[in-house]
């Protein structure tokens, strides 16, 4: 079991044919997720490696192919347009993998999204990817392991690093999911940890944090209140200087708000140990999971 | 992208909020000219990117020639918290009776923009926010339809219990802002204050603006408003090379790939006792170019002493970023040091092309870190 993808999960993805996405799709398709059609419009009646039928429309992939999730490679001023076809379409979860989405395009499109009942991941993330049973995204498949341990994170590399940590230590993971870095995201830490509290495969968790926002002291009221499971965390941008954007746009200390010591001090108050390296986090683990 | 205030009451003034008029000027000579144009009092308030101008002495009333004479050779050149003032806007004083705040902002934990207003205006929304929360009225606006008329209506009667013509203005005024901020997509749009007269006319009297950097694309026009004199040179080619970089004071440069990753590396050198040069991404391409690019720019901050590479391939792929840093290091003169630490993505292929070099390697985190640390001194 993993959260959000099972056995059941099939793949279109929307950019299929671009550079970023045709490379990718091969990396899902070897790792065997089931990718049943790409959308590139304009393609339609191709097939991407000579195997996997392309549309030109969503709509099509679901009807002729049955597909139920969505990964999208579409450059940034297409991106919302790729979201609200998939969700039309009915697509179920929606995985957005492009970088630069302007705010207030995500801003219209959760209202489309709430109503449809799709979940949608990022945009600006890696994905998801839920050892053995599927790869939504660009998370390197070499680094994972089956196991135990869930892992959320607002970041792309920095989640690479800690999954790797946690392979070498021998802890397998569920599901390791990018929720992405932009102040507006489809699922959120908060939505991340519910899942994992009820999946009864993660037995203990693992978040990544990082500056702006408080979505990590949400979800740490959250965990103190409901969650039973081990968490441990870490928050990137200690050394962040105020009023900059780190690269995410939604990393970023504004009006004193959002610092790293904050969200510290608040998942430490709610028991949570925080890291202060990566490479911290494995031992933090392992000290309050007694197996 | 924040923008200037001049710059921020013209998009205003393009959706119809009501603005008193301005010009902004670089020169004494010019300033005075203005303030002749538009008759006295005059306000000169200058233009920087920054909060708490008026403390500092840059905003200032000016009710004869030799004062906007006296004030604007005062404020031009004058340094506010770091920020030069190269231009001041020379505008009409209106008279006050009462400041109000509006401002829309994207709020993360509903997804939505939301409203917030107060009759509190005129000092920093952070400092009410802070002391009294309550004063501030919010509204989470629906994007399928927009500030509707009785919501915005109903802020306006917040605000003016007593007044339904002012509250009529107030509501109208917020959902012009409303559609500004969607229409030129805004991250932050604030008007502090918004005043009325004594005869009850409204103005929006200050503009405080943040642009979307990721919706450049859809207004060009908007290029024009960035402030290229405020930005650090640096920070500056590297926006146009498509990095995303913020200059710091240490000595231990860092070219890392991804935000998080990136942060992370910056915090462990201060964990380990280095002082980091500065945040680099490079990016999720592979593009050796822009290893070439984020290299030039590193050394062209003489305080760098070492430099380190923390790449984690995943959409990036090591090979390119060995590439880009052969290329690097043959077309240019670098006298510091180079630890790279390579993992992921064809990260075998990267670490042959790097086995002849002299950089130095590192295999984890923690050692590339330690190493660069060193070998800064």
């Amino acid at each position: 079991m993993a959260i959000f993808v099972d056995d059941s999960t099939k793949v279109v993805v929307q950019g299929i044919t671009g550079r970023d996405g045709g490379f990718h799709s091969g990396e899902m398709l070897a790792y065997g997720t089931k990718i049943v059609a790409g959308v590139t419009p304009g393609r339609g009646g191709q097939k991407f490696q000579d195997q996997v039928p392309v549309y030109d429309t969503v709509k099509e992939a679901v009807s002729e192919q049955g597909a139920n999730t969505s990964v999208i490679f579409v450059p940034p001023f297409g991106a919302a347009g790729a979201i609200y076809e998939a969700a039309d379409a009915g697509c179920k979860l929606i995985v957005c993998i492009t970088e630069g989405v302007p705010t207030v395009d995500m801003v219209k499109v959760m209202p489309y999204l709430e109503e449809r009942g799709a979940r949608l991941i990022g945009p600006n993330c890696p994905g998801l990817l839920a050892p053995g049973i599927a790869k939504l995204g660009i998370l390197p498949t070499s680094i994972v392991k089956e196991g135990p341990v869930g892992l959320v994170s607002r970041s792309g590399t920095l989640t690479y690093e800690v999954v790797y940590q946690l392979s070498a230590a021998g802890l397998g993971q569920t599901t390791c999911l990018g929720i992405g870095g932009d102040p507006i995201i489809g699922t959120t830490f908060m939505d991340a940890i519910i899942a994992f509290n009820e999946d009864p495969k993660t037995e203990a968790f693992v978040m990544i944090g990082e500056i702006g926002g408080d979505a990590e002291e949400q979800a740490a009221e959250y965990i103190k209140a409901n969650v039973k499971k081990p968490v441990v965390s870490f928050i990137a941008g200690q050394t962040a200087p105020p009023g900059k954007k780190m690269g995410h746009a939604g990393a970023i200390v504004s009006g004193g708000s959002g610092t790293a010591a904050e969200k510290t001090k608040a998942l430490e108050a709610a028991g949570i140990p925080v890291a202060e390296r990566p490479m911290d986090i494995v031992p933090r683990l392992q000290e309050i999971w007694k197996k | 992208m924040n923008i200037h205030e001049y710059q921020g009451k013209e998009i205003f003034t393009g959706f119809g909020l009501p603005v008193p008029g301005g010009t902004a000027v670089q020169t004494v000579e010019e300033a005075v000219a203005s303030a002749k144009e538009y008759g006295l009092p005059v306000m000169v308030k200058s233009q920087v990117l920054i909060g708490g101008r008026g403390k500092a002495g840059g905003v200032k009333f000016c009710e004869t020639i030799e004062d906007v004479k006296e004030n604007a050779t005062n404020i031009l050149g004058m340094d506010i918290k770091g920020h030069t003032v190269r231009t001041v806007l020379i505008t009409p004083a209106v008279d006050i009776d009462s400041e109000f705040y509006i401002g829309m902002l994207i709020d993360r934990n509903t997804k939505r923009i939301m409203l917030m207003a107060s009759a509190e205006g005129g000092i920093e929304i952070e400092k009410v926010a802070k002391d009294t929360p309550e004063l501030i009225f919010k509204q989470i606006i629906d994007p399928r339809f927009g500030l509707l008329d009785h919501e915005a209506m109903d802020m306006g009667m917040r605000l003016c219990p007593d007044d339904i013509k002012k509250a009529r203005q107030l509501a109208s005024a917020m959902q012009k802002l409303y559609v500004a901020f969607v229409e030129s997509d805004a991250s932050m749009a604030e008007i502090n204050p918004w005043i009325f007269t004594p005869e009850g006319v409204g103005h929006a009297i200050d503009a405080k603006v943040s642009l979307d950097d990721n919706a450049m694309f859809r207004h060009p026009a908007y290029e024009a408003l960035r402030d290229l004199e405020a930005e650090d040179p640096s920070e500056r080619a590297a926006r146009e090379a498509g990095l995303s970089f913020v200059k710091l004071s240490g000595n231990v440069g860092c070219l890392v790939n991804g935000a998080g990753l990136a942060m992370a590396t910056m915090d462990l050198v201060k964990y380990y006792g280095g002082q980091p040069a500065n945040f680099l991404d490079i990016g999720g391409s592979s593009n050796p170019e822009k290893v070439v690019n984020a290299l030039n720019i590193i050394l062209a901050d003489k305080e760098v002493k070492a430099i380190l590479f923390n790449i984690f391939g995943g959409i990036t792929r090591c090979d390119d970023v060995a590439n880009g840093i052969i290329a690097a290091t043959n077309s240019m003169d670098i006298d510091v040091p180079i630890v790279v630490r390579l993992i992921g993505t064809n990260e075998e292929e990267g670490r042959a092309l790097l086995a002849n070099t002299d950089l130095v390697s590192a295999e984890t985190m923690d050692e590339v870190v330690k190493k660069a640390i060193e070998l800064a001194g």
